[in-house]
């Protein structure tokens, strides 16, 4: 590997790397506003400048400058510090003096740097240009006036999210950071840019003015707004999460988020549960927690267990799913069910209902078939990560099921079953591709499982996957795309009817049962069945609504907990605030009905209940552990179940991409969102 | 230069007419297929053209028959000044030359002209007709001061000559192009006063001569001091 020089010291480095990495290697901090290490190299606000030898003498922009053998690279001479307070100055020109009032304020890269690297005053005197406001939609706030034409947000919605809206119009002193005629910006990556702006031009609209960021309780914890378990930072005062920021995670989210997991947050203060509710003479009557666990132990003691059902929710954490199997196993009841919308998995090994390439490692495809899937409503994340390896080159991508705008092109094959049961005999060129492909992977969504049809298309999808040999040595292209945060934890522990039970459509249906135990479901349709319904769960939402015992839980802000994503990651939430009112941890509610009922849950403590979790199912005891492509000998002839699956459309089970939970639904900001979105759809009908 | 909008008032809607439709699918064949949006300022240009300048709904349809992304579009737009994003006059568009020749002579005295008959910059005559506009250099400083007026140069102007231009056009006459003081091109207007000196064309002149005043060359150059 080439040597350069950095400040004297000599760095390795790799060919191809810029002087500003490879200063970075040596430790040297270059400041550096319009760069960034996801983004394309712009090269224009010029901060990262350095003096390098042999070259012109003159400082150099580092950022665009690639590094080479033998060079020296100097990051301390008088030269660039001079460089440097020039170009701070020259920033500092046009930028308004409002730090007092600008929401960047104590997290603004212009503040930091402009300390660091800037002269002590301005000299200069005339009158500072001001911009015009822009529109964005109700997520970006902007101030332009304190735009400094870096550009990362017009790079990252063309480059990353793929929906090139923003752009930089006009030109010299009079640019300006802009959408087309103010429209909001549609990509549901969008309030990412607000993270990219180093200064106060784009900032959060719905925290505009809230808090300063020393004031904030930062909790790392993990989302649940969809079933890839995004790395995110709590950001909270007092009792109310107040913003969501992404982590950096380069096997899961990289450094964004979608706009959900942003700002579902206000949601986590709307429409709570904070109290136990009895319901008497037909209404719910607020009640104490005694009161709420007689009614529910009366119940659940005159009932038989074969007439007692589950259904678990698609944002729990693994222990209160665990410890609800505990419970309602030890009374002696089979009909138990995580999986809301009947998706026809849980049978057979594992790796049949994981993402198997994990997100990082569907990078590596060379053909992706999408089946029953939009991943850009489902998981935008990796919907992005998609389109990195569409611009990586070399990819071809087929789409069975909604014909809809990914941000890459694709090759439709068809909308349905039909199109998969002749996929192996078609002679198509996308066909022909995945016949000779090195590392096919088939994305599997719950659009193709769920339904009627679930285990007929199960059964096609394996087929396909073995005359494609999507299962190979050292790769592994079976990609399960869950949409609920919960959904393979409760695989994972077996959380399926036990032998002789009834699935979550058996159980809703009229007479079918006398009890219903609702573990924050709120995504299935219990209007049929007169069971009596005991809800466990946060929000005042579809499950809350029809129940006749509601007991308080704990938010996934509010309580420790672990998430397996859909590629089999492990991945532990932490309590940022603490439940609201009289709600209660979810598991120590679980445990104390469970003393009621005279069955003791055999845990006192959050970690007992882990322990005993890990003994029973050990693969929750791998955390941050993805298995990708190492299980390669699993079997997929055995998935789903013989049958007809017809000629049905595959389509997205998530339609609305804002208002997927009941976190989602209570929040302002989604409303607002979704508003947008079907507005847009009814202009363009028309 | 100032802020470069788009039109308050826009028109409903644009089309291409088979002229201009024609023309832009030959710049457009010019490059690959993947590559359409290279064509996008000869059609901004084609569009304008056809339109006086360019508007809303053109940008749009400029967007869609290059398939690339709007505000590529309107970056282009907003960003070359020659791109007019306002109504031009339909029967003359005077672009006049504000530079330091032409001011030092007499735009200023132009611009008073343009002002008094046809009002302020930027914006069209009440009847539609007229609107002008201060530009910068336009290359024809021997010939100052100029206008640019629709699409060709009227030089070596006089208040009362740009007056009669105007009023020619008014009348539905097409005025001249060219010098205004009855010179081709840039030549002399009366007699010729320099380079008369017939040794400049009996090639004598292409002999090596010492420049005078040159820096002596330095003996041995310093080395750049560098702090380590």
């Amino acid at each position: 590997m080439p040597i350069a020089k950095v400040n004297g010291a000599e760095v390795e480095f790799e060919p191809g790397m810029t002087v500003l990495q490879v200063a970075e290697l040596a430790g040297e901090e270059i400041p550096r506003f319009c760069y960034h290490e996801r983004l394309s190299i712009a090269g224009n606000c010029r901060m990262c400048l350095v003096e390098v030898k042999p070259g012109p003498p003159k400082p150099q922009a580092s950022c665009a400058l690639p590094a080479a053998e033998g060079q020296e690279i100097f990051t301390k001479t008088p030269m660039v510090k001079k460089a440097r307070e020039g170009v701070m100055e020259f920033l500092l020109i046009n930028h308004p003096l409002d730090c007092p009032i600008c929401d960047q304020g104590g997290e603004c890269d212009l503040q930091d740097q402009a300390m660091g690297y800037g002269r002590d005053d301005s000299r200069y005197e005339e009158n500072k240009r001001a911009v015009e406001e822009k529109y964005m939609g109700p997520l970006i706030k902007t101030i332009m006036t304190r735009c400094i034409q870096c550009t990362r947000c017009v790079r990252f919605v063309t480059e990353v999210a793929g929906s090139p809206e923003i752009g930089l119009i006009s030109r010299g002193e009079d640019v300006e950071i802009t959408t087309y005629l103010n429209s909001a910006v549609t990509s549901e990556l969008s309030a990412n840019v607000i993270d990219l702006c180093p200064v106060g031009a784009l900032t959060s609209k719905p925290y505009a003015f809230e808090a300063r960021p020393w004031e904030l309780k930062k909790t790392e914890s993990i989302d649940v707004m969809d079933a890839l378990g995004s790395s995110i930072r709590v950001d909270s005062r007092g009792t109310a999460v107040l913003r969501v920021l992404p982590r950096t995670n380069d096997d899961v989210n990289e450094e964004w988020i979608s706009d959900k997991t942003r700002y579902a947050c206000d949601g986590l203060l709307r429409q709570r549960l904070d109290r136990p509710y009895v319901r008497t003479n037909g209404k719910l009557a607020p009640a104490t927690w005694a009161e709420a666990f007689a009614a529910v132990a009366a119940k659940l003691q005159a009932t038989a267990p074969e007439r007692v059902g589950v259904i678990a929710g698609d944002l729990q954490d693994a222990e209160s799913m665990k410890a609800t199997l505990d419970l309602f196993r030890a009374l002696g009841v089979k009909n138990t069910d995580s999986r809301q919308d009947g998706v026809a998995l849980g049978q057979g090994p594992r790796e049949s209902w994981l993402f198997n390439s994990t997100l990082a490692g569907i990078e590596d495809a060379d053909v992706v078939l999408i089946v029953g899937a939009n991943p850009r409503m489902e998981a935008p994340v990796l919907n992005q990560r998609l389109r990195k390896r569409w611009i990586a080159g070399k990819v071809r991508v087929g789409v069975i099921g909604e014909q809809g705008d990914l941000t890459y092109t694709y090759d439709y094959l068809g909308a349905g079953t039909k199109t998969l049961a002749g996929l192996a005999k078609s002679k198509s060129d996308f066909v022909t591709a995945l016949k000779n492909a090195e590392r096919p992977a088939i994305i599997v969504g719950q659009g193709a499982l769920t339904g009627g049809h679930g285990a007929a298309t199960l059964k096609a999808l394996a087929g396909v996957a073995k005359t494609f040999k999507v299962v190979r040595d050292g790769w592994n292209g079976w990609n399960v795309l869950h949409t609920a945060a919960a959904r393979v934890g409760g695989l994972d522990m077996g959380f399926i009817p036990d032998e002789g039970g009834l699935s979550t459509g058996e159980m809703l249906k009229p007479g079918a049962l006398d009890v219903l135990f609702l573990l924050g479901a709120d995504e299935c349709e219990t209007s049929a069945t007169d069971a009596f319904k005991i809800y466990l769960g946060t929000h005042g939402d579809a499950g809350a609504h029809k129940a006749d015992v509601i007991l308080p839980g704990a938010a996934y802000t509010e309580k420790d907990g672990l998430y397996v994503n859909t590629e089999g990651r492990v991945q532990m939430g932490r309590r940022a605030v603490f439940p609201k009112g009289e709600a209660r941890e979810d598991w120590s509610i679980l445990r104390a009905l469970s003393e009621r009922l005279g069955q003791k849950l055999p845990y006192d403590s959050l970690d007992q209940l882990r322990a005993k979790l890990f003994a029973d199912h050990p693969t929750f005891g791998q955390i941050d552990y993805a298995p990708g492509s190492v299980a390669t000998s699993f079997d997929l002839s055995g998935l789903g179940s013989d049958g007809d699956a017809g000629d049905v459309a595959l389509k997205t089970t998530l339609p609305n991409f804002h208002l997927t939970n009941p976190i989602a639904r209570a929040s302002v900001t989604m409303a607002e969102c979704a508003a947008l979105v079907s507005n847009a759809a009814k202009i363009a009908a028309e | 230069m100032s802020v470069r909008r788009l039109a308050k008032e826009q028109p409903a809607s644009f089309a291409f007419s088979a002229d201009t439709k024609a023309k832009a699918d030959w710049w457009i064949a010019k490059y690959p297929e993947v590559r359409r949006q290279s064509a996008v300022i000869p059609i901004l240009w084609l569009v304008q053209k056809q339109e006086g300048w360019v508007s809303e709904p053109a940008i749009r349809a400029i967007a869609e028959l290059l398939s690339m992304p709007v505000i590529r579009v309107l970056e282009v737009a907003t960003f070359y000044t020659m791109f007019q994003l306002e109504p031009v006059g339909k029967v003359a568009f005077v672009q006049l030359c504000g530079t330091t020749p032409c001011m030092l002579r007499g735009a200023n005295d132009l611009k008073q002209v343009l002002r008094d008959r046809i009002g302020e910059p930027h914006h069209c005559s009440a009847d539609g007709k007229f609107s002008w506009e201060e530009v910068e250099c336009l290359g024809a400083c021997s010939n100052a001061p100029m206008a640019a007026i629709n699409d060709y140069y009227y030089e070596d102007l006089t208040p009362e000559t740009l007056a009669t231009i105007l009023d020619d056009f008014a009348a539905g006459k097409k005025p001249k192009p060219g010098s205004y003081v009855g010179r081709g091109a840039s030549e002399p207007h009366d007699a010729i006063k320099t380079l008369t000196d017939p040794k400049l064309y009996d090639g004598s002149a292409a002999k090596k001569i010492k420049i005078p005043n040159l820096p002596e060359k330095p003996k041995k150059a310093p080395k750049a001091k560098t702090e380590a």
